[in-house]
């Protein structure tokens, strides 16, 4: 094991009294990356699992490959149709020319490979940038690096429309880090969600190049509108007419951000998570709850001026980016309700805030984002109104 | 007396900042500095009022009874606030459309009635006059501060004048619409604050709790 004795040659110089001290949580952030930590718990209670931070992280990561990989093929389909009527430009198209694979729609090689050319750069600048952030808050105030930061960059890069410029993704995720994370103390301490806080401050910073009708699809000249603006406007029977239909929605083959189009993919994670108990399934019941409840309580009352009110909980479901919130944020377990019955009133919330944004609110069509963010924020109340109750049941229990 | 004048002047801009330690006044922070023209009208504004609203009710401390001095302090900062608004609608119209309700806000300000009540009924008028200023002066500061990092990168622009040409006018700089919103005050002023206290770590608060430690056995 070379790597093995070059960590236990230089740890050393890491530790208390070595030369670089200050910059432990750099070596730390390395060698727990690659190896299993070595910091045992001291004090009660033990409790013997193999689960810990870093695996809890890692496997957040592994339940997002089947959005990554839907956000790699639905990118570059999106793209390739775009292409065929307005004709390629930019440097991907470059590329893929030089490599003489072309813009077949047909050709999933082709999707994908053009897919990754959009995805790649947004994820590596995402990393880069908040990285950079994370290592120098870990440095300056001694703690460690965490592998948080790795769900935080792939939610945050699977969550933006691929025409995003690069310089805007930094600077949404140093915001994400800095202002969503490590202000309140970092990994642990954020009351709202890293990934989502960026995404929100370029949403309103930038709303020209976060929202609107030009941005899903990454062509020059193409417009067209999102599923839930085409609804917001002439209704959901709309939809058909553009040629979006309920299970083009469900598979992900519509414009979208990244990785958010396909449900499919995002409930595929959702069992993986549900299975190894990463998320809590009384979020997804309580937001799932919320959502059916909310919209079917619309439809009956039901409106003549704005069609949104007709729109039926499965569309609901399917159309921007409530599946994949659903599945890896309102799940989040940090920025959540932490008590069990708090758990399903928190998601409730979020399911009915998405159906009030989208539904009664013009100004946003998508409403998953700003739901999950007041969600977070009513978190802590709604665990103190739990744990008070639960005090007062056990006080009058025991007169 | 421990206080020299120059002590009362300064000490608000950093030391004991009216809107960064004491944290009043955060309302009309938020509203008025989108642009650093409003938000000198509103330091000016509010400067004046302080000042003077000080020196006359440290004139008239003796006379207040005790039981009504409230009333009293608000009559007279009542009246000067209604000078300003009306200086301002006659001389600059356009800028007190711009401040609008804040001007008459400035009655309701935190930082004018605190000083009456915590400095102008216990010392002399002059000194009054210079802690109002003070005050006054310290809450601008983080006025134009704020109106200046949102001004900049909100329209590349500083009082007026296009610093950043924006990509709508033909330049390279895209402009920060979050700045533009009041919230984003919020951001910045708790970022000054933040850079504040790590500067002068005695403005730290103490921890409402304590996080406790087990030793292993």
């Amino acid at each position: 094991m070379g790597l093995r004795n070059f960590f236990d040659r230089i740890e050393p110089h890491f530790v208390n009294g070595g030369k670089w001290e200050r910059y432990f949580p750099v070596y730390e952030m390395v060698e727990s990356f690659l190896y299993t930590p070595k910091t045992v718990t001291t004090a009660a209670p033990h409790a013997r699992s193999y689960v810990d931070m870093k695996r809890i992280m890692t496997y957040v990561v592994l339940a997002t490959i089947p959005c990554i990989l839907m956000a790699l093929y639905n990118t570059g389909y999106q793209t390739n149709i775009a292409i065929g009527e307005y004709g390629p430009s930019g440097w991907r198209a470059a590329i893929i020319e030089a490599l003489g694979i072309g813009f077949n729609p047909a050709n999933p090689l082709a999707n994908m490979l053009h897919g990754l050319l959009y995805f790649l750069p947004i994820y590596i600048v995402t990393l880069v940038a908040g990285g950079i952030f994370e290592v120098i808050f870990a440095t300056v105030r001694r703690h460690e690096v965490n592998e948080g930061f790795l769900v935080s960059s792939m939610l945050y890069a699977l969550i933006l429309p691929a025409t995003t410029p690069l310089w805007q993704v930094a600077l949404g995720i140093i915001f994400g880090v800095v202002i969503g994370k490590e202000v309140f103390g970092g990994t642990g301490k954020n009351f709202l969600n890293p990934a989502l806080t960026g995404r929100a401050f370029l949403y309103f910073a930038y709303p020209a190049q976060l929202s609107g009708d030009s941005v899903w699809v990454p062509v020059d000249g193409f417009t067209g509108a999102t599923a839930l603006a085409v609804s917001a406007a002439d209704g959901f029977q709309e939809l058909a007419g553009r040629g979006m239909t309920w299970w083009d929605s469900f598979l992900g083959f519509v414009p979208g951000s990244l990785g958010e189009t396909s449900t499919l993919a995002a409930l595929l994670g959702l069992a993986f998570l549900l299975a190894t108990k990463i998320a809590n399934y009384r979020m997804v019941v309580g937001c799932l709850g919320g959502m059916i409840v909310f919209s079917l309580l619309l439809n009956w009352i039901g409106s003549d001026t704005n069609p949104m009110f007709a729109m039926p909980w499965y569309w609901h479901l399917v159309l921007g980016g409530y599946a994949f919130g659903l599945v890896f944020m309102v799940t989040e377990p940090v920025s959540g309700a932490h008590t069990n019955l708090g758990r399903y009133i928190y998601g409730a919330l979020i399911g009915f805030m998405v159906v009030m944004i989208r539904v009664i609110n013009p100004a946003f069509p998508e409403g998953m984002m700003l739901a999950i963010l007041f969600g977070n924020v009513f978190a802590p109340l709604i665990d103190y109104f739990v744990v008070q109750a639960n005090i007062r049941r056990r006080a009058r229990r025991n007169v | 007396m421990a206080q020299t004048y120059r002590t009362m002047l300064v000490d608000p801009m950093v030391d004991n900042n009216p809107i960064t330690l004491q944290v009043l006044g955060i309302c009309s922070a938020l509203a008025v500095t989108s642009s650093l023209q409003v938000a000198m009208v509103m330091t000016i504004a509010v400067t004046l009022v302080t000042g003077f609203s000080s020196m006359f009710i440290s004139v008239l401390r003796s006379q207040i009874p005790s039981s009504i001095r409230i009333i009293v302090q608000m009559i007279i900062i009542a009246s000067l606030v209604i000078v300003v608004d009306q200086v301002l609608k006659a001389y600059a119209y356009e800028i007190s459309k711009t401040l609008s309700v804040f001007v008459g806000l400035i009655i309701t300000n935190c930082i004018v009635m605190g000083r009456a009540e915590a400095f102008a009924m216990k010392n002399p008028p002059f000194a009054s006059f210079v802690d109002g200023v003070g005050n006054g002066l310290g809450y601008g500061l983080i006025l134009m501060l704020v109106g200046f990092i949102r001004e900049f990168l909100g329209s590349g622009s500083v009082f007026g004048i296009t610093v950043l040409q924006t990509v709508n006018n033909g330049g390279w700089y895209v402009p920060n619409g979050l700045l533009l919103l009041p919230p984003s005050a919020f951001f910045i002023i708790g970022l000054i604050i933040w850079a504040f206290r790590s500067w002068k770590p005695e403005q730290v608060e103490d921890r409402e709790y304590r996080i406790q430690t087990v030793e292993a056995h």
